[in-house]
């Protein structure tokens, strides 16, 4: 699979980036070299494999619903670029 | 000697006698910050002010006798370790005004036993690289070499623990982030058992194989490092409640009983420099010298842990980074008119390029349609990976083999190459994969006078081992006390 210039447009617009025009030539022919060595894993057969999705087997970690004290809103809310009445401000969404 | 060229275990025979104080101590760490980080340049932020009340802290801890192994011993943090009163930035544009509203657990622990930190130190932007110059806020520089890169991601942790600006660092790995640059540096670095030590307050990279270590002078500060960061975390369901043994009690003469493990795949591995290969051969012999058996070992999907790697780590990296939208922290682009825009504009100028590039890798691999092809099939390599170590780990207790294929590279020949650069991490991605305890050792010069570590892989929570046999091995090589020319 050849990775395309509307390929990187298309995730990028997935992934919420603003790639400009002229680096997506760089990210085509970067990604593609990365892409073609990741297709040496074809190489491994991987019938009846089970996929890994965590390195030590842990099962679920329960413990008790207890209350706790939460974090300070104000040094969270220090850290927005923009908030008012303890909420975070964002640009406007309904017209 | 100056106070700053001092071990931990060193300090704290001198703190503990008062000979030296902490307050002492620090200051003489600062004062050497000041004489060599315009070349070095490992930290970030410096934090003077909160580490000379820390050291005093300190000092009137020791005086009442309520001492703890770390209790006024000067620490560097690495970068995206949450810290309340330092800024934590993960080396990137996005974060680099963000304070954390809270200690990230290792630092609990650190300040629990009355630790000075000194600052936080440069890195690999999100801890996404092998050198540090994916760092946007500065640049560190290999204190044996300057034009050399320090390794990374966790580069700067590395020279400033090399370069005397810290007694210790934390640090973190995700690919080998921990031991490469350590390697590069001609210190020790351990990167734990996967949830052996807790996550809480670290920056997400990639979930399934991110884990927080240590590096330090020499074999016995690191397993004192390692002994107090361990342990379960309610506040990590990924920390295993397991108990903590004292490390430094595995620094004890002779590997006899223990048995090394030889991989072939990594030996003979293409492009592994000669000289890598020769430091590997003789800290082999060294090892057999002190009693150690020796057998050969095959890790026959080795070859295949970068491929499989460049696959989990991205994907499960654009998942994770897809919290820095320019609502909750950090930077936002000022000018765009709809929310949507604000996200795309807010990404694309807070995160480097390399940033960009894994992301954009890892949305691929986990769109629709590609999923099953990229995702699954490199899930499925590493199990065949892990069960590699498993087997290997039914003959022998520790593998030995090179961290990275050359010596430090010099600054700037790899980063426009991006695939190159992620070949050079082949020795140590595997323990991530398979989430087994790696370190790396000291194990001599390069003819040009670069440090060259050597890795040492044991099976699950079996860092005792990896701490003998690297204890007998600092032994045998007995360069140790060799400082960089500054």
């Amino acid at each position: 699979m050849k990775i395309t210039p509307d390929d990187i447009r298309h995730v990028a617009k997935l992934a919420r980036l603003d790639i400009a025009e002229t680096d997506i030539n760089a990210f085509v022919a970067q990604i593609g070299e990365i892409l073609d060595y990741v297709d040496t894993l074809n190489q491994v057969a991987t019938e009846n494999v089970e996929p890994m999705a965590h390195a030590i087997s842990l099962t679920n970690a329960f413990r008790q619903d207890t209350v706790r004290e939460g974090k300070p809103v104000e040094k969270i809310l220090n850290n927005a670029p923009a908030a008012a009445d303890n909420m975070f401000c964002v640009p406007k969404i309904i017209e | 000697m100056e106070p700053y060229a001092l071990t931990i275990h060193e300090a704290r025979q001198l703190l503990d006698k008062k000979k030296i104080s902490s307050a002492e101590l620090t200051r003489s760490v600062f004062d050497r910050i000041e004489r060599v980080e315009p070349k070095v340049g490992a930290y970030i932020t410096l934090a003077r002010e909160s580490a000379m009340s820390a050291a005093a802290a300190a000092d009137t801890r020791i005086q009442s006798g309520d001492i703890a192994p770390l209790t006024g011993i000067p620490i560097a943090v690495k970068d995206l370790i949450c810290t309340t009163g330092i800024r934590t930035t993960c080396a990137s544009r996005m974060l680099e005004t963000f304070m954390s509203p809270y200690d990230a657990t290792v630092i609990e622990k650190l300040k629990a036993q009355g630790a000075v930190i000194t600052g936080k130190v440069n890195m690999d932007e999100f801890a996404m690289g092998s050198s540090t110059e994916h760092s946007a806020l500065g640049s560190t520089k290999n204190p044996w070499n300057l034009a050399c890169i320090p390794g990374g991601s966790s580069g700067g942790s590395a020279a400033s623990v090399a370069a005397d600006m810290c007694l210790g660092a934390l640090g973190s790995d995700t690919g080998g982030s921990i031991r490469q640059p350590a390697s590069h540096c001609g210190v020790v670095g351990i990167k734990p058992t996967y949830g052996r030590v807790s996550r809480y307050g670290l920056v997400a990279f990639a979930s399934s194989l991110d884990q927080i270590g240590v590096l330090a002078k020499d074999v016995t500060d690191s397993a004192l490092l390692l002994s107090a960061i361990s342990g379960h975390d309610p506040n990590d369901s990924t920390s295993v409640p397991r108990e903590v043994p004292d490390y430094a009690a595995s620094c004890e003469k002779g590997l006899s009983g223990l048995t090394i493990g030889v991989c072939r795949e990594y030996i003979n591995a293409e492009g592994l420099d000669p000289e890598v290969a020769d430091t590997v051969n003789r800290a082999i012999e060294h090892m057999k010298a002190q009693g150690a058996a020796c057998v050969e070992v095959s890790l026959p999907h080795a070859r295949y842990a970068v491929a499989a790697y460049y696959v989990i780590a991205p994907a499960e990296a654009s998942s994770n980074l897809a919290r820095y939208d320019g609502v909750k922290y950090g930077f936002r682009a000022p000018d765009a008119d709809s929310l949507l825009e604000m996200y795309a504009r807010t990404r694309s100028r807070g995160f480097g390029k390399e940033v960009q590039r894994r992301i954009i890798i890892g949305t691929y691999c986990l769109s629709s349609g590609y999923y099953d092809a990229y995702y699954r099939k490199a899930s499925q390599v590493r199990s065949l990976i892990a069960d590699d170590f498993k087997k290997a780990f039914e003959t022998c207790d520790v593998i030995v083999s090179p961290v990275a294929p050359t010596p430090a590279f010099e600054l700037g020949a790899k980063t426009e190459d991006p695939l190159t650069m992620y070949l050079s991490d082949i020795f140590t991605l595997s323990a991530n994969l398979a989430g087994v305890p790696g370190m790396s050792v000291p194990g001599g010069f390069s003819s040009a006078g670069l440090p060259i570590g050597v890795q040492l892989i044991a099976g699950h929570f079996n860092e005792p081992a990896l701490v003998r046999c690297a204890w007998n091995l600092e032994q045998a090589v007995n360069i140790a006390n060799k400082k960089p020319a500054l």
